[in-house]
């Protein structure tokens, strides 16, 4: 090899190294002690995290390192239960079976998601009726026309194409797919018997793409397709989007407002932060102005501590301090980045789970 | 001996010792580190293969028990907690015929390459274009995925499947609404990223033909078409024939691309009836499923799949390795 490109390379290596000392040395909180928090889980709420911790890092507290691995819902909640991290994020509430793994789990509702039915019809913009059981009927591959009467009924006013449907579906495992096929089997009989709910089910028809950028790119491709895709995605990138019938017969659209009534619905409802979540949703709520493909994502955390290798007194107190800004001044910046806000009766639901941790016997101040 | 080591000269010197006993003792013991040193690294690719099948097979102890021969030859796939049914027999299939079409693709093309550079290309584009053949082997598979989501299935889709379709639909390979994301689709863009390896190395095996084969060739009379077709070929076939299987191995063990591109169907509709439907390979069902697996059964169906991906692999390396040695070995003159 060339000496001068020898040389090139080792100046290079030099400087980014010594850019990042100096970058890491003047970064550096002075004195104090730095508390390091950890966190893995959900995908679906990393950029609003990542935004919140980004801000409570460099505004709030400079002495608190928070890291979050999106690794996946059930990885954070593999990661919690054999003790490797602080907190996880999870798209669902703890199942009985994974609610006996992890004993005096608190579930904390950290933000909402919507998934939201979107299509390519040719001069059909957003705001096209559907109601859950023609959804499931579509995505169960029993109406197959886009004029079909079941269709045609909901929405007088459009022309509807004589084509066939092509539904696009998620192929990865996630939590949408774990929402939509929640309340497509809530609101349909032939649903829950056929396929039922999970992160990833035996769909009977259908183009499976990777997660939300490849169905909305699938559908966007392909004329007389229709996918679901996770609200924020759905709003960043200006997709058509459904309005879907609610129990109170209105047809709703998808927007932050919509899914916030809808958490506010279900909040009258919502069991104790330290009690068991199996089973609690927010599917199809009785609300005039509530969207009803929505859910929570959580995070869970020990109620006691001293369970935690390495937990102290200051680092439980940091993350008590960090759980409660998350669900104060962090849901300000949800909004900006498509996240619904929680209601106020939610937060108020979190402040009791937040003061009710504790670390050795004794509670933390939370401000 | 000698300079290097003035202090054992010294010794040699003064004690009346051959100074050869030292050489040689000095030398064994460099000689023997890396000897060892060399083994244990080719031992360890031995017990990395050794280790992921024995993990491998435990791990999927719990699916195969439930369902037996079920889950190899059954088509039914289903996660759902309470309703698991677990059959790999539509991916085993998926990967089968998207590997073949990229080979039917692939492979004449990469052969063309190949004898265009050795034995047509003047010398100013021969290094130029085999350099660009190379690169393609540089570019990332999802590179390739993007690429094939968002323009190359438009093409295929346009251009070959619906026209296909439209005048040969009734051909069953050829039945359904083509989509473009598809078996075929697939396919094509494993044939694409087979070729760098596929050309450069039957570019490499052909160079190698001796020039007094082909002057033997022309001195009877043979044409151009005649020396490459009955000589060159002949002569290199075993070389050639494992650049193909180099190829195939790619393709069978593709994920990220192929999951891009093939529609990711499961159970029975993944089954390859037809050529313009959605499907699934053994890796791309992996690279889908496997990070949100919930509960035992659903992450031992995903590591037995895995395991049948081994032994279909194994099975392929050893069979063109026979072929390679036993059936193929060039033998005299090489004209058939």
């Amino acid at each position: 090899m060339n000496t001068k490109y020898v040389i090139a390379a080792i100046v290079a290596i030099v400087v980014i190294l010594g850019s990042i000392a100096a970058y890491v040395y003047l970064s550096a909180p002075g004195t104090t002690e730095t508390v390091m928090l950890n966190g893995s889980g959900a995908t679906f709420p990393y950029p609003l995290l990542n935004e919140i911790i980004t801000q409570y890092v460099h505004n709030i507290k400079p002495n608190v390192q928070v890291n979050y691995q999106a690794i996946g819902s059930g990885g954070g909640i593999s990661d919690l239960k054999n003790k490797n991290v602080d907190f996880a994020g999870s798209d669902a509430p703890l199942t009985a079976t994974e609610s006996a793994d992890i004993p005096n789990a608190l579930h904390i509702p950290e933000t909402i998601g919507a998934v939201t039915v979107t299509y390519n019809l040719p001069g059909v913009s957003s705001g096209l009726k559907l109601t859950g059981q023609v959804l499931a009927d579509i995505f169960q591959g029993t109406i197959t026309k886009w004029n079909d009467p079941a269709i045609q009924n909901l929405n007088p006013d459009v022309t509807l194409p004589s084509q066939s449907i092509a539904t696009v579906h998620r192929s990865d495992g996630s939590g949408t797919t774990f929402i939509f096929t929640s309340y497509l089997s809530k609101v349909s009989t032939s649903w829950s018997t056929a396929v039922g709910q999970g992160k990833s089910v035996a769909w009977p028809v259908g183009i499976g793409s990777n997660g939300n950028a490849g169905v909305a790119s699938t559908v966007a491709g392909n004329q007389y397709s229709i996918g679901y895709v996770e609200l924020a995605y759905a709003l960043e990138n200006d997709m058509t989007m459904a309005a879907i019938a609610n129990p109170s017969g209105h047809y709703i659209l998808p927007t932050l407002e919509s899914t916030t009534a809808a958490a506010q619905a279900g909040a009258a409802t919502l069991p104790a932060g330290d009690a068991s979540w199996t089973g609690v949703d927010l599917l199809n709520m009785d609300n005039a102005e509530a969207y009803p493909i929505v859910s929570f994502t959580y995070l869970l955390v020990y109620k006691e501590l001293n369970v935690l290798p390495n937990m102290t007194q200051e680092k439980a107190t940091a993350l008590v301090q960090f759980l409660w800004y998350i669900v104060h001044d962090g849901q300000d910046l949800g909004p900006d980045l498509e996240y619904a806000p929680l209601p106020s009766n939610v937060v108020q639901l979190n402040e009791a789970t937040i003061q009710s941790i504790t670390f050795n016997g004794q509670t933390l101040s939370a401000t | 001996m000698g300079k290097h080591y003035p202090r054992l000269r010294w010794i040699a010197l003064n004690h009346q010792i051959p100074p050869k006993f030292f050489t040689k003792k000095i030398k064994i013991t460099g000689d023997f580190l890396f000897k060892n040193l060399a083994a244990v690294i080719a031992a360890s690719a031995i017990v990395i293969l050794i280790i992921t099948g024995y993990v491998l097979t435990t791990d999927s102890v719990p699916v195969i028990e439930r369902f037996g021969t079920d889950f190899f030859f059954g088509t039914a796939w289903n996660p759902v907690e309470g309703r698991e049914v677990f059959g790999a027999l539509p991916y085993v299939l998926g990967t089968l015929v998207t590997s073949g079409i990229a080979l039917l693709i692939g492979v004449p093309l990469s052969l063309g390459i190949a004898i265009f550079l050795v034995e047509m290309a003047p010398r100013s584009l021969r290094v130029p274009i085999s350099y660009l053949v190379e690169l393609l082997a540089a570019v990332p598979s999802v590179i390739y995925g993007l690429w094939g989501l968002f323009i190359f299935r438009f093409w295929i889709l346009n251009y070959i499947e619906i026209p296909l379709s439209t005048y040969l639909g009734w051909i069953p390979i050829f039945s359904g609404t083509p989509f473009g994301l598809d078996l075929f689709t697939a396919g094509c863009i494993l044939a694409i990223m087979i070729i760098p390896t596929v050309a450069s190395i039957s570019k490499e095996v052909i160079s190698a033909v001796p020039n007094s084969i082909r002057e033997g060739a022309y001195s009877i009379g043979a044409t151009k078409w005649e020396v490459i077709r009955h000589w060159v070929i002949s002569y290199g076939r075993s070389g050639i024939f494992g650049a193909v299987i180099l190829g195939l191995g790619r393709a069978v063990g593709e994920t990220m691309a192929v999951s891009m591109l093939i529609g990711n169907a499961t159970g029975p509709a993944a089954m390859p009836t037809s050529l313009f439907q959605p499907g699934q390979t053994m890796a791309s069902l992996i690279a889908n499923g496997f990070l949100e697996a919930t509960g035992e059964l659903e992450v031992a169906a995903y590591v037995g799949v895995g395991l049948i991906l081994l032994i279909m692999s194994l099975l392929i390396n050893v069979g063109a390795h026979i072929m390679v040695t036993k059936v193929l070995k060039v033998k005299g003159g090489a004209v058939e």
